[in-house]
């Protein structure tokens, strides 16, 4: 008896230590980010402004704003998400769906998931020779766009393909055993059933290529840019103008890296204000993402 | 006697190297219900899945033999044939309840628009007819546009079985449709299989000997990959001719 009692005391003592190693372990990741946090917003909260959203940056930090900043990210993420999402979405459809399971495919397998870990400057380098040399797009929205929908491109179609997975085989069954062909049962089962898991790839991956900063200085970004690109609707017909696309631009994370980099305090403060904004979007980014596969989450039971 | 409705002759089955099936021959008569017993492994379900093409969507299965289709005498497993084709006029309902998570209408009309009918009327008129059919209309009518998983699951089940029925297959192949039902919707489910054989030829997996006997006219007894008898379900229950066949109804093993 006063053996066992003896056991259960040493027993617990371990589950004690734990649980104060785990509990100190959580407590850092969580203050560190608390602390960034709020060194971030006592610095540039005070810089938040209407005024702020709406200048093009300027050599005195007061007047400084982020208007062609946060209009080239919107365009540049505009581009990425056209060509990262059909291009993503349809390999990673036929990958899981359609492509034999050979040795060619483990090794295109075995090539997307390594893609997703080079890192985002080599990408860079990949698109400066292909989109500005080759093809002549220039250091524009365009080629900035399609570069970080070739960063983003693995997280998609893993996404993709993760979804897919996830469809009991019972269900693709059913569709076969009443007839349907492959391509009947990709649109009418499989797409809308792992469109929740595909929606929230692509928002996680787009949060991620919004702060990417590395691969869009590679590619000629301009650091210091007062004006907008030209507006994608016009007052004459068509009403809708792709000129933007061959437009030079800057996004945020570069005129932070831009303010960072000066000397005088007023445009620190200026780069934490902007930090916010970027977080922010990124935040609400992923927001909608949770708030997605919740959604599709409820809707759909098998 | 009815006529034939489809006869398989020497058919062998491999999954790889695995051969599941051993030289399966065997008649099913139209407008009856044939049942299909042995222990689990003997291959009922790999033989029932032969007749609608299952095993195409999966790699390295090979067919070898015949199962013909009457009256037009086609070989089912002739690579020659289309499987959709074969799916087309070969239903089936699967062990466990599989309703696509849509509403319960949509479910039904599944088979009808991959047929390419997209008519309204068309559909509705096909739907009502199919879940009358499967004995559920009258629970159901008034929610055809809620989610199908919302019903219970020998509701589902009868679901399933409208599904299949609202493309008029020629036969019906039921893969243990009661085994994930508990006995009350087991039983609505039987009696909805043994009014279904005035319209339809059926062939049935049961691992519930009690199940064949109930409501089949013919019943195959397999074991180990061969068909080893196989005759009218009252003589071959009470009057078995093969021991191992005598074994496995008296419970012996299985």
């Amino acid at each position: 008896m006063e053996d066992i009692k003896q056991r259960i005391k040493i027993s617990k003592y371990w589950n004690g230590i734990f649980w104060i190693i785990g509990f100190l372990s959580t407590l850092v990741g969580l203050v560190l980010l608390l602390v960034l946090m709020i060194d971030l917003f006592m610095d540039g909260a005070p810089r938040l402004s209407y005024k702020f959203f709406t200048s093009f940056p300027s050599r005195f930090p007061e007047e400084a704003g982020i208007l062609s900043a946060w209009v080239g990210s919107f365009l540049v993420l505009l581009v990425t998400a056209g060509a990262a999402i059909p291009l993503g979405v349809a390999a990673g459809i036929y990958l899981e769906e359609y492509a034999r399971k050979n040795w060619v495919t483990d090794i295109i397998e075995i090539n997307i998931a390594n893609l997703a870990g080079v890192p985002s400057i080599v990408y860079g380098l990949l698109a400066l020779g292909l989109f500005v040399y080759l093809l002549k797009f220039g250091e524009t929205i365009l080629t900035a766009g399609l570069t970080l929908a070739l960063l983003i491109l693995p997280m998609v179609i893993m996404a993709t393909r993760e979804a897919i997975r996830a469809i009991p085989g019972s269900i693709r069954e059913a569709s076969y055993a009443l007839g349907a062909t492959k391509w009947q049962t990709v649109r009418w089962h499989i797409i809308p059933y792992s469109m929740g898991g595909i929606l929230t790839g692509i928002i996680i991956g787009l949060s991620r290529a919004i702060g990417e900063t590395a691969p869009i200085i590679t590619v000629g970004a301009l650091t210091f840019i007062a004006f907008l690109p030209a507006s994608p609707v016009t007052s004459e017909f068509p009403f809708i103008s792709f000129k933007w696309l061959m437009d030079p631009f800057t996004v945020m994370p570069i005129q932070m890296f831009n303010w960072v980099s000066r000397p005088q305090k007023a445009f620190q403060l200026n780069a934490a204000a902007a930090g916010i904004v970027l977080m922010g979007m990124t935040l609400l980014m992923n927001g909608v993402a949770i708030y997605i596969r919740y959604k599709f989450r409820k809707k759909i039971r098998w | 006697m009815n006529p034939i409705k489809a006869e398989s002759k020497n058919l062998d089955f491999y999954y790889g190297n695995l051969q599941a099936l051993k030289n399966v021959s065997l008649r099913i008569q139209e407008r009856k219900i044939t049942a299909l017993i042995g222990p689990s492994g003997c291959g009922k379900t790999t033989y029932l899945r032969c007749f609608n093409r299952m095993h195409d969507l999966y790699p390295h299965n090979k067919y070898h033999g015949e199962i013909i289709l009457y009256p037009d005498q086609i070989n089912i497993i002739s690579s020659g044939v289309d499987p959709i084709e074969i799916r087309m006029r070969i239903s089936m309902v699967f062990q466990k309840p599989n309703p696509f998570p849509k509403s319960i209408f949509e479910n039904v009309a599944y088979g009808l628009r991959v047929r390419g009918i997209s008519n309204r009327s068309i559909l509705s008129e096909k739907v009502e007819k199919s879940l009358r059919n499967a004995a559920i209309w009258d629970e159901i009518k008034d929610r055809l546009h809620l989610p199908a998983f919302d019903l219970s699951g020998g509701q589902q089940q009868r679901l399933c079985i409208a599904r299949a029925l609202a493309t008029d297959p020629e036969i019906l192949l039921f893969d243990e449709p009661t085994s994930a039902l508990d006995p009350i919707a087991t039983g609505k489910i039987e009696e909805l299989i043994m009014g279904l054989q005035e319209h339809v030829t059926i062939l049935i997996v049961t691992h519930n000997m009690q199940q064949a006997a109930r409501i089949s006219a013919f019943t195959a007894f397999m074991y180990l990959g061969e068909l080893v008898e196989f005759g009218d379900t009252d003589s071959l229950f009470v009057n078995p001719q093969n021991k191992l066949t005598e074994e496995y109804i008296t419970g012996r093993f299985g």
